[in-house]
């Protein structure tokens, strides 16, 4: 099987302009991906799926990623003015501070897919989009129309995750009902208070039990 | 012709209703609870606490490390740590567990709070009639009621426990031979202190002043 | 133009099952099968629309059974999954257990030591078996033999949960394998008796053959049912014997070689028609070659140690990365996708169910049949709702 530059570079030559980034695993699996541009996702999806060498016939699995926002905070040298007293007389003197600075990546939703040749016996190849934003930004392109196998599994990444995948002929929710709102698999999703109170004396499910029982009494 | 393989299937049911009298092997249920089948000796329902000796508080090998508590999926489990110290199997004081509940109703038996034991404390007992009528508390065992002896350990699980009492005892003539070595040196030291000898020539660094 | 782009025409066609046209004047009937259908195994529901007799529109339901076991898995440490990976397809932990240790193995680079890996071998394919056996038991009960086949299947399936119980200390929430290698060595005698249990396997399926292969009734209910094309089947992801059926040939444990699985000779069962009778013939004769495995597994296994001595219980922390590791489960492919930060727990874990995505062309197999085969077809795509929901 060609190595996953060489994909790279084959997609680079049959969709001109495709924006495809090689995405590094430094895991032992060496299971390298391909971050496509979701405008022209579809387009070099049909391309894997057909080109005779790849014959990427099979789409394995499917499913979403939530990068919650991050946060570095790094050092600075900073100069500044500062007023201090010198000799009984106040006067200004520049002074060279460090200041730490945050600085905050915003996070997105990602959908990986992972292809298989059940023609050719290789894979997997594993290819990636990233949504723009993780609140309104969240539509990707629905690779549904290429591999039927995604129907289900886009169905659920659009219920656990929140990515809208355009394109796709059913999009519903799969494992919640139709009228929930929010997205469980968020790393930020909050549990809702109104379970069952279990006889668990201790933890954090106790102090939830009770302030749930006492929520309820009023 | 037409129905041969449904008379080859009839035959094939009537040799088994025939053969469901006089086969053990074609008749494998049993009649429970007059019946029983005996469990297998690795068969595992929900845990325990194992004790040595006769006084389940004082031989209580748990030293309320936590880890059970910390690596258990489901969380069922709940300890509290003593504030003074009791002798373990080697005398060495250790904690004990104030308070030990395991939660039967959320427990999935899973014994992986066995495998992370460091102290041979908590094992997997093959009781498995727990019916209660009290959903709750009931199903809420104490550190009284999961107790159990080695004796019954021992009987349960024969092969594990015998190897399980193998280490504990090499681990206790470990300690002890240490102690022992540790209170020879000792009596030594203070016999040698009381008494210098002159032949022994003295440290050229002076390692232990 | 060419061959290729008339396919691949046909394929971009099938994101969606066909439209029906109903026969006729009358009015067109929904039902709801399920959720508490006896032939659903579990909680799950078809919302089917009926001409007549005949399916127009199947729509199914999921989620009754669904607990986010994928979320409770990202905030438990990775061994901690485990025991929970048992409930997933609750009829096959052990290879649940293989799938995610196998993953778990490839994002850090563990090896298995050759017992081990005999072991799990040995485990895996006497799983398929019983799972094979039950499933059939279930298609045939759903077909109106009420027990019969069933009882025979659970009959010897209760010897395999046995060995089963004898080794793990539980007959279906085995917990058993970890990272590494598994967690207690087999004796002799377990094997001797694993020997024993083989030795009666080709006899039972034998009976089972005599009792069904060439029934007249369950050969006029099954052929030409539920017919799936192969490149249908390909493009949606349907994997396992359901696949097979159909005519691919397409087995995990050939393809990827996982395991040791590339020392014992087996053969890969396939359909020529891809419709329930091909489903069940290929789950047959897959008990077969299971079978043939375990006879060159069960002598050939070596002594030695069970564990990586490399392998730590306590503070298993993988470096960042992320691993696909899947198995040729009895249902199908069973992937665990997992995501290190380096943390405790996993980042990201996903479990790609066989079952859930088998029912993608439930569908499509349905639509124009009768809707007493519905239940027969859905029987034989074989799922567990633990699986399918999560």
């Amino acid at each position: 099987m060609k190595s996953v530059e060489e994909i790279k570079t084959a997609i680079e030559a049959a969709v001109p302009g495709a924006g495809v980034e090689f995405v590094s695993n430094p895991s032992p699996s060496a299971q390298h991906s391909l971050r496509l541009a979701p405008d022209r996702a579809v387009e070099i999806a049909r391309f894997l799926r057909d080109d005779p060498e790849l014959a990427l016939d099979f789409c394995s699995n499917v499913t979403g990623i939530d990068w919650l926002d991050k946060e570095f905070s790094e050092k600075v040298k900073v100069k500044r003015t500062v007023t201090k007293t010198i000799d009984g007389v106040e006067q200004p003197v520049e002074e060279t501070v460090e200041e730490t600075r945050k600085r905050v990546e915003p996070g997105y939703l990602e959908a990986v897919y992972h292809l298989y040749s059940v023609a050719k016996g290789h894979g997997p190849v594993v290819i990636r989009m990233r949504t723009g934003n993780r609140s309104d930004r969240v539509e990707l392109p629905s690779l549904t129309p290429i591999w039927r196998g995604a129907e289900f599994q886009e169905r659920e990444v659009f219920d656990l995750y929140g990515i809208v995948f355009k394109g796709h002929p059913d999009l519903r929710r799969l494992l919640m009902w139709d009228g929930f709102k929010d997205h469980p698999m968020r790393k930020d999703y909050v549990e809702p208070d109104d379970y069952e109170y279990e006889p668990t004396p201790h933890d954090a499910v106790l102090k939830r039990a009770q302030a749930h029982k006492a929520m309820a009494g009023k | 012709m037409l129905g041969e393989g449904i008379l080859k299937g009839m035959a094939e049911t009537a040799k088994n209703f025939a053969g469901s009298f006089v086969s053990e092997d074609r008749l494998t249920t049993v009649e429970y609870p007059e019946q029983r089948i005996p469990t297998f000796e690795n068969a595992r329902v929900f845990p325990f606490l194992v004790y040595d000796g006769s006084d389940w508080a004082a031989g209580m090998r748990c030293v309320a490390c936590q880890i059970c508590e910390k690596e258990c999926p489901p969380k069922c489990i709940y300890i509290e740590k003593s504030q003074d110290k009791k002798p373990d199997f080697v005398g060495k004081p250790q904690f004990y567990p104030a308070r030990f509940d395991i939660d039967v109703s959320v427990c999935m038996s899973c014994q992986i709070c066995v495998e992370v034991c460091p102290f041979e404390a908590i094992k997997m007992d093959t009781e498995f009639e727990l019916a209660t009528d009290n959903r709750f508390g009931g199903l809420l065992l104490d550190r009284e009621e999961l107790a159990k002896s080695n004796e019954y350990y021992h009987r349960i699980h024969p092969t594990e426990a015998d190897e399980v009492d193998a280490r504990l005892n090499s681990e206790k003539a470990a300690a002890e031979a240490k102690a022992k070595a540790a209170a020879q040196a000792a009596a030594a030291k203070s016999a040698d202190a009381a008494k210098p000898s002159p032949a022994k020539p003295a440290p050229s660094t002076g390692g232990e002043d | 133009m060419s061959v290729a782009e008339t396919k691949a025409e046909k394929l971009d066609g099938w994101n969606r099952p066909p439209a029906m046209e109903p026969e006729g004047e009358g009015e067109l009937l929904e039902i709801a099968m399920g959720p508490h259908h006896p032939s659903t195994h579990g909680v799950f529901r078809m919302d089917v629309t009926l001409d007549g007799e005949r399916v127009m529109r199947l729509k199914p339901v999921f989620g009754y059974l669904h607990r986010n076991h994928e979320k409770i898995a990202e905030g438990a440490a990775y061994l901690a999954s485990m025991p929970y990976t048992d409930r997933l397809d609750y009829f096959c932990s052990l290879s649940n257990n293989w799938a995610y240790a196998l993953a778990v193995e490839k994002l850090v680079g563990q090896q298995v030591p050759e017992r081990a890996q005999y072991i799990r071998v040995i485990l895996a394919e006497l799983t398929r078996i019983q799972n094979h056996a039950a499933s059939i038991g279930f298609l045939i009960q759903e077909m109106g033999a009420s027990g019969t086949p069933l009882m025979y299947a659970f009959r010897q399936r209760e010897k395999i949960v046995d060995l089963f119980e004898s080794l793990t200390g539980s007959r279906m929430m085995c917990n058993y394998m970890r990272f590494g290698g598994c967690r207690v060595d087999v004796s002799a005698a377990w094997l001797e008796s694993a020997r024993t249990v083989v030795a009666g396997l080709p006899a039972f399926v034998d009976e089972f053959e005599a009792l069904l292969t060439t029934n007249e009734i369950l050969m006029a209910r099954c052929q030409g049912v539920g017919v799936l094309k192969a490149d249908l089947a390909v493009n949606a992801s349907v994997t396992g014997p359901l696949l097979r059926a159909s005519g691919v040939n397409y087995d995990i444990r050939k393809v990827d070689r996982y395991g040791i699985y590339d020392r014992f000779k087996f053969r890969v069962p396939l359909g020529d028609h891809g419709d329930v009778y091909d489903r069940y013939m290929v789950r047959v004769l897959e008990m077969r070659e299971s079978i043939r495995i375990l006879e060159q597994a069960l002598p050939a296994i070596p002594a030695g140690p069970i564990m990586d001595p490399k392998a730590k219980l306590r503070g298993f922390r993988p470096k960042p990365g992320e691993a696909y590791g899947r198995i040729e489960a009895p249902k199908g492919e069973l992937g665990f996708y997992l995501i290190s930060d380096g943390s405790p727990n996993p980042y990201r874990y996903r479990v790609r169910p066989p079952s859930l995505i088998n029912l993608t062309i439930l569908e499509d197999m349905c639509l124009g049949q009768n809707v007493a085969d519905v239940v027969l077809i859905f029987g034989s795509v074989d799922i567990v709702l633990g699986e399918v929901d999560r």
